[in-house]
């Protein structure tokens, strides 16, 4: 069984985007039982300048097509040369991150070649199905995360699937497999930039939910924007990045890039500290896998007390002036 | 003249969901459950009312597909401005994905006339999935703009727009004819207009009058015109259930993970000692 895994480049440092990382080692414990290929497809500009990584997680082989017309996203081109690509090499799945690249194009490349696709899964195997033989099954939350669905393309190749980006996990090992990378060659028609790119503008993001050992996350229940620095405070004693719920960014308490949740950032960290959370399924599917989770809520039935595993009921404009003093004196 | 189409989805409410609104089947069922119109939908329609208070020469026309009841969604359509509004239904398009779903809405996009602006949300809050958007653009061969966020300039031939694109905004110049998927930060919906409301607070689709209330209503101009696939006329294998490459194996309702979940008291002691059993652990994952 063959898997594809579309090579997607950060627009800004030019390295390999995470997703594309997780993606290959997805794709590799998937079809390595099956003594299956994982083959990375990449258009674009030019190759992310840390590519060979992608060996040491999974993949097989690169194949890749260079056009300066690409260097951003265009989207007709991008399905054109991506559906020659993935036709070339015939696979039984084909793999997306679900970025806002990828769901720009993915949908594209499946509707091009009339197959299904399944957004933002968050887990994938591969099974047996009726007389279909082995398939992949993909479980993605629907119905803002109220409902786990399992979908299948059961008739049509190939099976397509988009992820987000840090959902699936990395492996402690890496692989060492060899470098191979080969180059695309085909057609361009320039009739498909169709998209004129007048400017570029660099987002500071003062977010990194990644490399965060521990996030101090803010809900609608701290009260204010002004009770929101509360929770800096205690992020700032603790080398901790500040997080919120949906309703805390809704309220205007946190930046949008600061959401963790079914539509903003999913996180694991290995402490995770929800403030004023009250627990929606849609906020905990973005960080119920955190190692560790405190809760501190007024509402001792907060289903934020499900996932926690320690817990204070009470006012958190009390509590953590507390928690940030003792904290200083230990530390 | 521009013509300008949005697609509006009706949704359920996914903020009030219980357990038994699927069906067998593993669709959902929407009958039980409160319906709304898609938020980002909204400011979806409300870009082609400001496309046209700029433009002027501009037809903005709403469709959407779904089950009868889905005629809400475009009544406020129409009670925001728009100038026509379509519902697509028949039984055959039922339980599509959204390869079926897109391929119904592009050939309604053909069969009224085409469109220079295609305008939808980024994504429903029912399925999260923002594929329909994309696909109606394949399907018409129509160049895309996904994610847009702000809008620059607006002509009777190009538009530059700002693009989401993660780490960057992005400002991007099209002609048209292009399809457009927006964020909920493009702009603000505007309010229904009381008069466009008092005109079509009774409009509906024919089948809704009675024969003799009928002839009143379309000389009242309130109509909906109903597509079925007897105007269509579509092949039954790639519309619906039939026509959709992805099936649903089977749907599990999210149930809580019960932790060992300790519980510490609210006052200074309590507190210090979660503080304390913070900084054990901490040292061990820190090491």
């Amino acid at each position: 069984m063959k898997s594809v895994v579309f090579i997607e480049k950060n627009f800004h440092t030019g390295k390999l985007r995470n997703v594309t990382v997780e993606l290959a080692w997805k794709a590799n414990t998937l079809v390595k039982p099956l003594n299956g290929e994982v083959v990375g497809i990449f258009a674009g500009d030019e190759l992310p300048t840390d590519y060979a990584e992608l060996f040491r997680y999974g993949i097989d082989r690169v194949l890749f097509y260079k056009n300066p017309a690409l260097k951003n996203l265009q989207s007709t081109a991008m399905k054109h040369i991506l559906c020659a690509m993935i036709k070339h090499e015939n696979p039984e799945i084909v793999l997306f991150g679900a970025t806002h690249t990828g769901r720009d194009i993915a949908p594209l490349v499946a509707s091009t070649l009339k197959t299904g696709l399944t957004a933002d899964c968050t887990q994938l195997h591969i099974d047996d199905y009726k007389d279909k033989g082995k398939i992949l099954f993909q479980v993605r939350p629907a119905f803002g995360g109220n409902i786990l669905a399992t979908i299948i393309t059961p008739d049509h190749r190939p099976m397509m699937a988009t992820v987000r980006e840090g959902v699936m996990l990395l492996p402690e090992e890496k692989t060492d497999k060899p470098i191979r990378i080969e180059e695309f060659k085909t057609e361009f028609n320039k009739e498909w930039i169709r998209n004129e790119f007048l400017e570029i503008i660099p987002k500071i993001s003062k977010v990194n939910f990644h490399s965060a050992q521990t996030i101090v996350a803010g809900g609608a229940g701290v009260g204010s924007k002004e009770d929101f620095r509360l929770l800096e405070q205690l992020a700032a004693v603790l080398g901790a990045e500040v997080g919120a719920s949906r309703a805390a960014v809704d309220f205007g308490f946190a930046e949008k890039e600061r959401q963790i949740g079914q539509t903003g950032s999913v996180v694991r960290p290995k402490l995770y500290i929800a403030c004023g959370i009250s627990g929606s399924i849609q906020h905990r599917a973005g960080m119920e896998e955190s190692k560790k989770i405190i809760a501190i809520n007024k509402d001792p039935n907060a289903p934020i007390f499900a996932v926690a595993h320690m817990g204070i009921v009470g006012d958190l404009k009390e509590i953590i002036p507390v928690m940030i003093k003792y904290l200083r004196e230990e530390g | 003249m521009l013509k300008i189409k949005v697609l509006a989805k009706q949704v359920p409410d996914t903020a009030n969901i219980t357990g038994n609104a699927m069906k067998d089947d593993g669709t959902v069922n929407r009958a039980i459950l409160p319906a709304v119109f898609n938020p980002e939908d909204l400011n979806a329609l409300e870009l082609a009312l400001s496309i046209k208070d700029t433009v002027g020469d501009c037809e903005v026309s709403v469709i959407s597909m779904g089950p009868a009841k889905a005629v809400d969604v475009l009544k406020h359509s129409l009670f925001m401005g728009a100038d026509k509004v379509y519902l697509i239904s028949d039984r055959k398009y039922a339980g599509a994905d959204t390869l079926a779903t897109s391929f119904v809405l592009s050939e309604a996009i053909k069969l009224l006339g085409g469109a220079d602006i295609v305008l939808a949300g980024r994504q429903a809050i029912d399925g999260d999935t923002a594929q329909v958007g994309p696909q109606v653009a394949e399907k018409l061969d129509m160049n895309q703009i996904t994610y847009v966020s702000g809008i620059r300039e607006i002509t009777g031939s190009y538009a530059i727009v700002e693009r989401d694109g993660e780490y960057q905004t992005e400002i991007i110049k099209a002609h048209y004819p292009v399809l457009m998927t927006v964020t909920s930060s493009v702009n603000m919906p505007r309010y229904p207009n009381a008069s466009k409301m008092l005109r079509h607070f009774k409009s509906d689709i024919p089948s809704a009058f009675t024969a003799e209330k009928l002839e009143d209503a379309q000389k009242s101009g309130r109509i909906i015109p109903l597509i079925t696939n007897d105007d269509l006329k579509l092949d039954d294998e790639r519309c619906g259930l039939k026509g959709s490459p992805t099936k649903v194996h089977n749907i599990k309702s999210i149930t809580l993970t019960g932790g060992d979940l300790k519980f510490y008291g609210n006052e200074n002691e309590g507190i210090k000692s979660l503080i304390r059993d913070i900084m054990k652990d901490y040292v061990e994952v820190e090491s």
